[in-house]
């Protein structure tokens, strides 16, 4: 680590806790932004999301070394952590930190997209089989018992095994289309009984077209489900992917996914534990965080339920 | 409609939906690249075409889906190819070993779960709440194969309370034939049902204590309480009996997580189970093993999602009155 790379960490720290102190100030003044905050795990869980997005972004300025260059095989190969090598280095001698910071880009990718894909067609079967009903809601909601029935990672391992070698963005589209049966059910729960209510009748008396309808008077009432179950996607996502890349058949190497990072540290963990130890430790925060804001999410948007 | 249609239509449906679901697997492994012979050691031509033909797999795809339900209709799931075996030989060996697993893991997730969820509830926003609630906030946020691999260094390794993989000592206890390797099995059994089971109850902890916070929100319980009954009387019997029907619908749920967490914890704690087996499988393009593991895990899934339904309607009066309308199960 050097001292630009330190530079470079404070900096994303101090970011980080800025941007949450002046979300919660702000939020002193709104009833919903103070119900978000009212627990302090969602203000850590927040802080920390930003933080791992912001060195995502500035991986460069962050890593002191090229994830993927091999440092020296033969002397640093499973070295300790230490000043320069602030997480230690893994059983090809490469800088675990480095690989952590740009695995980040790539876990927090797969997890975001693969969570927008599952949630924007979860919302939207949810939405037409809810809104429509007849034969269109029962056709959609067969095909979603399927869906669930489905041993998801099967279809996962199969897709990714057998077509061997998947790009990321078709990985992405993969993880997202077997991802969103959940969030159907529970959007269509929602705009069923959304669609009795008297604004989508007063909606459609002026001659809103359904589209219209569905989309600036129903979803939108619906949305504190459909945010909860978005933040949870990408947690989910996350996990399907490290274990995916864990089983070495997600993101393939040398590129570093948190995932593959503790495939390839499995084998040594009993002499280098820190090439496991710190990828997983990232995953569960990131996991952890997200859980946290949807508590908070949930607190903010449902104004009905009790404090707990 | 009475319970016996409700029942009937159910079963049906979930029939028809286990079907569909053995259609999807098998189009899907048909129509991805690759044949089950173009890798692998044996990959001799000569006896790579022979086996294409054997199994007719050089026939319309249509044609081969037909063969394989009418084979299916006898009772006959197939032969593995690369275990050269039959496929209900290969299940039925390795099912017992998940089933043990899964098993045990139930029991972990919902006795650690249900208790800590109650014990939570019953001192919410005091300092044993507070601690518990981070704690399980963060078990359930860890992947399960890096919990198995930092649970096999710790038990297994380090301190060596536990082996460190396989279902039993392949010495003393080759097969399961008396009380000493029953208790072999257990030992062996304990940190692959714990990786799993921790997970789950973590899970089911936060899931619980939402659920009795929710209830003790209710009049009936406040009319309890106010009627001076024992606290614990009020927890466990006004309280407790109410949370426990959302809880009826998680059981339904965790199946498809046992079954997903299945194949790795089998794989890192080297568990010959039928999660390891599907895993294999697919690896080698093995057509009709990976079918039957599909068919196996996805009428697992329907099978808990119907019993839980039931359960719920014995447990809530209130469902069996509007038994018309499908009780569905929200998924998250």
């Amino acid at each position: 680590m050097t001292l630009g790379t330190w530079l470079a960490l404070c900096i994303a720290v101090i970011l980080a806790a800025e941007a949450v102190r002046v979300l919660r100030h702000r939020g002193l003044r709104q009833d919903r932004w103070r119900r978000f905050f009212r627990q302090r795990t969602t203000s850590w869980g927040l802080g920390m999301l930003l933080f791992l997005v912001i060195i995502a972004v500035a991986a460069p300025l962050v890593a002191p070394f090229d994830p993927s260059k091999q440092l020296d095989i033969v002397h640093l190969k499973n070295h300790a952590p230490s000043w320069t090598f602030l997480l230690g280095t893994d059983v090809f001698s490469r800088d675990v930190w480095s690989r952590l910071v740009f695995g980040a880009r790539v876990s927090l990718g797969i997890g975001a997209l693969g969570a927008l894909v599952a949630v924007s067609l979860g919302t939207l079967v949810g939405a037409v089989a809810g809104y429509y009903q007849r034969w269109i809601d029962a056709v959609l909601m067969r095909g979603v018992d399927v869906g669930l029935a489905l041993p998801r990672i099967f279809v996962l391992l199969m897709a990714v095994a057998l077509w061997d070698g998947l790009p990321f963005p078709a990985l992405v589209i993969v993880i997202g289309l077997t991802s969103w049966f959940g969030t159907s059910r529970l959007v269509r729960a929602e705009v069923l009984a959304l669609r009795q209510r008297d604004f989508v009748a007063a909606a459609r008396a002026l001659g809103a077209n359904t589209g219209r309808v569905i989309f600036r008077h129903v979803l939108p009432n619906a949305a504190a489900p459909i945010i909860v179950s978005a933040a949870l996607s990408v947690g989910n996502v996350l996990l399907l992917e490290a274990s995916l890349s864990f089983l070495g058949i997600g993101i393939k190497p040398p590129d570093a996914s948190w995932g593959n990072m503790i495939a390839d540290g499995a084998p040594s963990i009993y002499t280098a534990l820190w090439s496991t130890l710190f990828p997983g430790l990232a995953i569960s925060l990131v996991v952890m965080s997200l859980n946290a804001v949807a508590d908070g999410v949930r607190d903010a948007l449902d104004p009905h339920e009790e404090p707990a | 409609m009475t319970a016996a249609t409700w029942l009937l239509r159910r079963l049906v449906a979930s029939v028809g939906i286990i079907f569909a679901v053995v259609t999807f697997v098998f189009l899907l492994i048909h129509l991805a690249p690759g044949k089950p012979c173009t890798f692998g050691e044996q990959a001799d031509p000569v006896v790579c075409k022979q086996l294409i033909q054997q199994f007719g797999l050089d026939q319309p795809i249509l044609e081969q889906y037909w063969r394989y339900l009418v084979a299916w209709a006898h009772g006959n799931l197939g032969y593995s190819f690369s275990l050269h075996r039959p496929v209900l030989d290969a299940i039925a060996e390795t099912l017992p070993f998940t089933l043990q697993l899964a098993g045990a893991a139930l029991v972990i997730d919902f006795l650690l779960g249900l208790g800590l969820g109650i014990y939570q509830a019953a001192r919410v926003n005091r300092l044993p709440d507070v601690v518990l609630s981070n704690v399980t906030l963060f078990i359930y946020s860890l992947p399960t194969f890096w919990l198995a691999l930092l649970l096999l260094l710790v038990f297994g390794e380090k301190l060596g309370w536990f082996p460190v993989g396989g279902p039993n000592d392949v010495i003393f206890c080759p097969s399961v034939n008396s009380f000493y390797c029953v208790l072999d099995r257990l030992w062996h059994l304990v940190l692959p049902a714990a990786t799993l089971g921790l997970v789950g109850a973590a899970g089911t902890a936060r899931f619980q204590r939402a659920a009795m916070l929710e209830v003790a929100a209710q009049d009936y319980v406040r009319t309890a309480r106010a009627k001076g009954l024992p606290e614990r009387r009020v927890v466990l019997r006004h309280q407790l009996r109410n949370a426990l029907l959302s809880f009826i619908t998680r059981f339904g749920l965790a199946f498809p997580f046992l079954l997903t967490g299945a194949v790795l914890t089998e794989t890192i704690y080297a568990w010959p189970g039928m999660g390891r087996l599907a895993f294999e499988a697919i690896l080698t393009r093995d057509y009709p093993l990976v079918t039957a593991t599909a068919l196996i895990a996805s009428t697992v899934v329907v099978a808990g999602n119907l019993l839980a339904d039931i359960l719920l309607g014995l447990a809530d009066p209130r469902l069996r009155v509007r038994a018309g309308a499908d009780i569905d199960v929200v998924t998250a």
